[in-house]
């Protein structure tokens, strides 16, 4: 059973062929983004005069270099909060058998099923009346109460699967509870940190409804808002919007395709968790 | 995994304090919690978002829903994006991963291929399709291409199947987001398996339907819920590709709360909506969480 055969051949045939027509789209994406804007013909079309013009001009036009600075920023900062309060929390809701822990247990898995659209409208009320409306920052304050939920979820299936007596061998040696966290109890949630920084990251970066709401109308914008700002100004100028796109996916392309192993890997995590 | 019993369940100092949980907490209070429990409460009001003047309407915003053709659309529309998307995404990532986790030589790559839409993001995806799916966007292009001009659409402007475009756009973003997780589940069935299940002489399908697919019923699990959850909640692939047209076509539950509140300003009736959206998210949820677990246990 483990040798290739002319059915392997015939079976890899067919996936390579499914493999091409799901990459179609990005051929087109390619293909419009570097023809010339007067170029009409068929978009399926190899351009035979490649140019940038219109990744030039997309860049200059659409805002994105900032947005991408605000997109990274945004990312960055949120991860990071989110995993360090949800890491911390985790390690008492996963430890303790008192009633709060299991109390705050049954209100994680109350956020994991709540929709964000309930909360989306009271907290923009909420929002505007601290003046928070416009401000990256504000986003980072979001992000970092809206992933916890997932996070913690993550964190303390992992951590209960772990034995206690490296913690207690800290606390006997006289390591108060804090460095027990530190130094013992975190480095052993490595791999499901490496999940939880994969996908958070990857949902921040992608999110659009809530930077809609709450940026709207200012000048600061993530790359999704930047993105639906500049469709709506170059309606059907589809060379330079396919420019735009392209611009906005190569960081995040690059990105994957660096590290494909621990993000495909993170993505798959939830299984084993 | 196996737990491995605490040996000392009240150890010297090792419980750790209850307040590790508490900056977690907070800011969890204060954009899910709270929110969420104000929405419950302006979901019976007439507020408008504005004015601090609003009043109590009982049931009427839930009654108003009955009677408005928008609303029950939405709602339609969106059971049939999820149940649509849970089917068709998770038969094909099956498909997919079926296919990768053989002896042939290009599955690395493939895999990651294949995986790669699912992290690029949906807003960006979606605008990309809006213009392949136009009347004269590629894919039209590429049926005339290939001599099937007969079967040229307008995708996303007919209200017959607008919707269904939607769906083929979202199984082509994540159809190896379930592969990815299938596979996982394949790669943690033991080889000995597999030979046996061979050596026995049964064959392919016989081999996938009573030997692998219960082992998979842990990836089956999550994937479900993945898609059927991701499904009721969608807004920006209907936002990018079609605005919920042509018409009120493609309004799903999301989009007609953002159009409600934020160009018609009702906020409590779109507060509702929201109401409704949870409740088909949480029967769905718990619902399918059941049946499933049952299962698991059944093929374990």
């Amino acid at each position: 059973m483990n040798r290739y055969r002319w059915r392997t051949l015939g079976l890899e045939m067919v996936m390579i062929a499914v493999a091409v027509v799901v990459a179609f789209p990005v051929y087109v994406l390619v293909n419009l983004a570097i023809r010339p804007a007067a170029d009409t013909s068929s978009p399926i079309r190899p351009t035979t005069r490649p140019t940038l013009d219109s990744f030039t001009q997309a860049w200059q036009e659409g805002g994105l270099g900032g947005a991408l600075v605000n997109s990274v920023l945004v990312t960055a900062l949120s991860v990071l909060v989110v995993l360090a309060v949800s890491s911390l929390a985790a390690y008492p809701i996963a430890r303790a058998t008192a009633k709060w822990s299991r109390g705050m247990f049954l209100l994680i898995m109350l956020g994991l099923i709540l929709p964000f659209q309930l909360a989306a409208l009271p907290l923009y009320q909420t929002m505007r009346d601290l003046g928070l409306l416009g401000s990256v920052w504000a986003l980072v304050l979001f992000y970092s109460g809206l992933q916890v939920p997932f996070t913690t979820f993550l964190y303390i299936g992992f951590m209960r699967a772990l034995p206690r007596d490296f913690e207690d061998a800290a606390a006997i040696d006289g390591c108060r509870p804090l460095e027990v966290f530190r130094y013992v109890v975190f480095p052993m949630l490595k791999p499901i940190t490496v999940t939880a920084l994969v996908l958070n990251a990857i949902s921040v970066w992608n999110d659009f409804f809530t930077p809609l709401l709450y940026l709207s109308g200012s000048d600061q914008q993530t790359v999704p808002v930047a993105l639906a700002g500049f469709v709506g100004q170059f309606v059907s100028d589809w060379n330079l919007i396919f420019a735009a796109l392209v611009i906005s996916i190569v960081p995040i392309l690059a990105v994957y395709f660096a590290l494909q192993r621990s993000i495909i890997n993170g993505f798959a995590g939830g299984l084993k968790g | 995994m196996t737990t491995i019993p605490n040996r000392h369940k009240t150890g010297p100092g090792t419980t750790p304090p209850w307040w590790f949980a508490a900056p977690a907490m907070l800011l969890f209070a204060f954009v899910v919690l709270i929110p969420s429990a104000r929405g419950v409460y302006y979901a019976f009001t007439d507020w408008d978002g504005l004015s601090p003047d609003f009043s109590w309407v009982g049931l009427g915003n839930f009654t108003d829903m009955v009677d408005d053709p928008d609303a029950r659309q939405a709602i339609w529309h969106t059971l049939v994006i999820a149940v649509a998307i849970t089917v068709i995404q998770n038969g094909f990532g099956l498909l997919l991963a079926l296919g990768v986790n053989t002896m042939i030589k290009s599955r690395n790559v493939l895999r990651v291929f294949l995986f790669a839409p699912a992290v690029v993001t949906p807003i960006v995806t979606a605008y990309l399709w809006r213009n392949l799916l136009g009347p004269d966007g590629a894919v039209n292009s590429l049926l005339g291409a290939v001599g099937l001009g007969g079967w040229r659409q307008d995708w996303l402007g007919d209200p017959q199947l607008a919707l269904w475009s939607i769906v083929g756009v979202i199984v082509w973003q994540f159809g190896g987001y379930s592969m990815v997780i299938f596979l996982a589940g394949l790669q943690s069935v033991p080889k000995e398996i597999y030979e046996a299940a061979a050596i026995d002489g049964t064959g392919p399908v016989r081999r996938f339907w009573s030997v692998i697919r219960p082992l998979l019923a842990p990836a089956f699990t999550i994937n479900l819920m993945l898609s059927i959850i991701g499904g009721i909640k969608l807004f920006d692939q209907v936002y990018a590709l079609t605005g919920g047209g042509p018409g009120h076509a493609t309004d799903t539950i999301s989009t007609l709360i953002y159009k409600d509140a934020f160009t018609l300003g009702e906020f409590g009736y779109s507060i509702a909506l929201a109401m409704v959206l949870t409740i088909i998210v949480a029967v769905a949820s718990t619902s399918q969480y059941f049946v499933l677990a049952r299962n698991e246990r059944a093929a374990a």
